[in-house]
């Protein structure tokens, strides 16, 4: 009799099962723990409380992101909370041993920039991290999601998590991105579809050529957002653009091991007749560029179209919903999205802040200046690597000759826990993932989008199409 | 984790869809590297008029009064009844951190999002989902009386009402016990030990480049 077949997402928990218990809660073994400063504290001081051990120091990699400033990093973090939280990171890591690259390191940078970045993200892992966004790694087949503090400590003790199996999910797009629609644009657009709940208790796997022809970078965007439909972890299936991009990495196989790696991630993909609870299909040429214009993901809409009338609303709680969310944005229904005016622009983010992303936003500054309405325009590369990269090509200054700030890498203005964040009633241009009411800072107001599309804001002072630049 | 034991509470409505972490516990609170605290910054954004800070003293902050937590009786609120997708964003446990402070310690929906279930089970919250129809009725109770309250069984998964109606919830047994029992998950994985001592041979064999050294 032949095998069954499976899923992606069925070969890798396969492949991590310790034992099943009988109500089908199994022990799932994790192969990589990464660890930053906001939600660790609590869980080393859980294992010195119990006085436990680590269970095994070389899976896990420490790197802080949320508190760094991205200005005048030789004076140091001058929020004294912020100081002690990284702080207590250090002290964590240098007490047990764990590997962590510091503030002055080239290679901090976000956790889910760093990881991939280092080869510390292999095909085939379990990655975990006390992060939502950690679903990034699932771009390489990898099964990658966030956990909580608890979970942190369980990680940290055991090596595994007690986890029930998550139901599949496939999102097929097929055919070809128009010129200056991106990865990004696909999530959004997905999210659109399917709504912020529309993957919850799932594992959304990606496919079709249009996933295909994306760049690591494009499929990280991708799976970063999975979080946002409420998915467990998004994937995508590898193939040579995930080998090439591993190969030569700090932390990834060389010779024999190498070898003996490719031959096992050759298998990290669905099985023809793999069997999927739910699938969704999209048309990559159908996909506009995307514009948030709500308080969540799900508010989104193509960047020739115009906020909705909650009238239309499919239910009565999205109605409510979009009122609310239309009032907190001062925004109004039937308004171009084209007509939107952000007053701070930021580019950056654990969805958008790698090479690639810079460097389709430069194309868009190169020449231009920032409009004059634009208080803010920043640019915060993922990492010490990324930004050295991105100077090597000059794009530093690009940005800066246009007025955009080229700052040093952390999470900054995404979730605002350094000094980088909106004034009440501000509106942003955003490469980020989330459009919370008060994300940004207090009061302020997020339209998520590409880089291209945050670049061309910024220019303009008004969102516009990059379609047409490139007709 | 202390044991979860039957109680009865005031019940306080929430009437959102897709409450986010972000609104139960903003991030300038996260820089707390302590597991409690975090009560009096609960929904922080919609309770107070003002943007507040970690380390600031609430009493005397400008409450937003229409906010349902800012209104008696709901300030002693044990039991918040919530619509779909609680709970959805961030993996940030501070929010189920942060609703035990206040003093809840049952949240009724729909449905919850993933990362806060999991959270909210491992530090005593218990998640009820029920029927959104349920759900619907609940709000109309709690809308004609305020102050009503429930009453929350998990030895027997019940919820009942002053009128004497139950409702019936699952939670996963595992979780369940735990719960009862106020069990360390950490100290019962370690009773594992030879298990994943025996896996990690195994997946050497299988898969050595994950173990490097």
């Amino acid at each position: 009799m032949r095998p069954m077949p499976k899923t992606l997402y069925d070969k890798l928990w396969d492949a991590h099962v310790v034992r099943e218990d009988a109500n089908g809660a199994a022990l799932i073994y994790i192969d990589r723990h990464l660890v930053h400063e906001v939600t660790s504290p609590q869980a080393f001081e859980g294992l010195r409380l119990a006085g436990r051990p680590p269970w095994r120091l070389d899976t896990n990699l420490a790197v802080p992101d949320h508190n760094i400033p991205t200005t005048n990093l030789e004076a140091g973090i001058q929020d004294p909370v912020s100081r002690l939280q990284v702080e207590t990171l250090n002290s964590n890591c240098a007490e047990y041993g764990i590997t962590e690259f510091g503030m002055d390191d080239i290679r901090q940078g976000i956790v889910h920039v760093m990881g991939p970045e280092q080869g510390a993200t292999l095909p085939g892992m379990t990655v975990v991290c006390g992060d939502s966004h950690t679903s990034t790694h699932g771009a390489f087949g990898a099964l990658a999601f966030g956990i909580g503090t608890s979970e942190v400590e369980h990680v940290l003790a055991t090596q595994c998590l007690l986890l029930k199996k998550a139901r599949n999910m496939r999102i097929q797009v097929e055919g070809e991105l128009a010129p200056g629609v991106t990865a990004k644009d696909i999530i959004l657009a997905i999210i659109g579809r399917i709504g912020i709940g529309g993957g919850t208790g799932q594992v959304l796997e990606y496919a079709g050529n249009a996933i295909r022809s994306l760049s690591m970078e494009g499929r990280m965007t991708l799976c970063n957002m999975s979080i946002e439909a409420g998915a467990r972890a998004g994937l995508v299936a590898v193939d040579d653009t995930t080998l090439d991009y591993v190969r030569g990495r700090p932390f990834a196989p060389a010779g024999d091991h190498q070898r003996l790696a490719e031959q096992a991630w050759a298998n990290l993909h669905s099985d023809a007749g793999a069997c999927f609870d739910r699938e969704v299909e999209l048309d990559a040429a159908g996909i506009a560029p995307q514009v948030t214009w709500g308080t969540n993901p799900e508010m989104v809409a193509p960047v020739d179209g115009c906020i909705p009338y909650p009238a239309d609303a499919p239910d009565e709680n999205r109605r409510e919903n979009w009122q609310r969310a239309l009032a907190y944005m001062d925004l109004k229904a039937g308004t171009p999205i084209t007509d939107i005016r952000p007053d701070k622009v930021f580019i950056g983010s654990c969805t958008n802040s790698r090479i690639e992303d810079l460097r389709a936003a430069a194309v868009v500054v190169r020449g231009h200046k920032v409009a004059a309405s634009i208080r803010l325009a920043l640019v915060v590369p993922g990492s010490g690597l990324v930004k050295q990269q991105a100077e090597a090509e000059g794009l530093d200054r690009i940005f800066q000759e246009a007025g955009f700030e080229w700052r040093s890498p952390g999470c900054s203005m995404c979730l605002a826990m350094n000094a980088d964040r909106l004034e009440p009633g501000e509106r942003c241009a955003s490469t980020s993932n989330r459009n919370f009411e008060g994300r940004q800072g207090h009061g302020g107001r997020t339209h998520l989008v590409s880089p291209a599309m945050a670049a061309a804001a910024a220019v303009a002072g008004h969102f516009v199409d990059v379609r047409e630049d490139n007709s | 984790m202390k044991a979860f034991t039957p109680f009865t509470g005031i019940v306080a409505p929430l009437d959102r869809a897709n409450v986010d972490t972000d609104q139960i516990i903003p991030k300038q609170f996260l820089k707390s590297i302590q597991r409690t605290g975090f009560g009096p910054n609960l929904f922080d954004g919609w309770r107070y008029l003002d943007a507040g800070e970690p380390g600031q003293d609430c009493s005397g902050r400008a409450e937003n009064p229409d906010f349902i937590l800012n209104q008696e009786p709901y300030r002693q609120a044990q039991i918040l009844l919530a619509r779909d997708n609680f709970g959805c964003g961030s993996s940030r446990e501070h929010a189920p951190w942060a609703l035990l402070d206040f003093g809840i310690r049952v949240v009724i929906a729909p449905g919850f999002a993933d990362i806060f279930q999991s959270n909210s089970l491992k530090n005593g919250l218990l998640p009820v989902v029920l029927e959104a129809a349920i759900v619907d009725e609940l709000f109309r109770r709690v809308a004609a009386t305020p102050g009503y309250s429930l009453a929350v069984d998990l030895e027997s998964g019940r919820l009942r009402d002053p009128g004497g109606e139950t409702w019936s919830f699952v939670i996963d047994p595992f979780a369940r016990e735990c719960l009862l029992q106020g069990l360390d998950e950490i100290g019962l994985t370690l009773q594992h030990a030879d298990a994943i001592r025996a896996y990690e041979e195994r997946r050497r064999r299988e898969a050595p480049w994950l173990f490097p050294r």
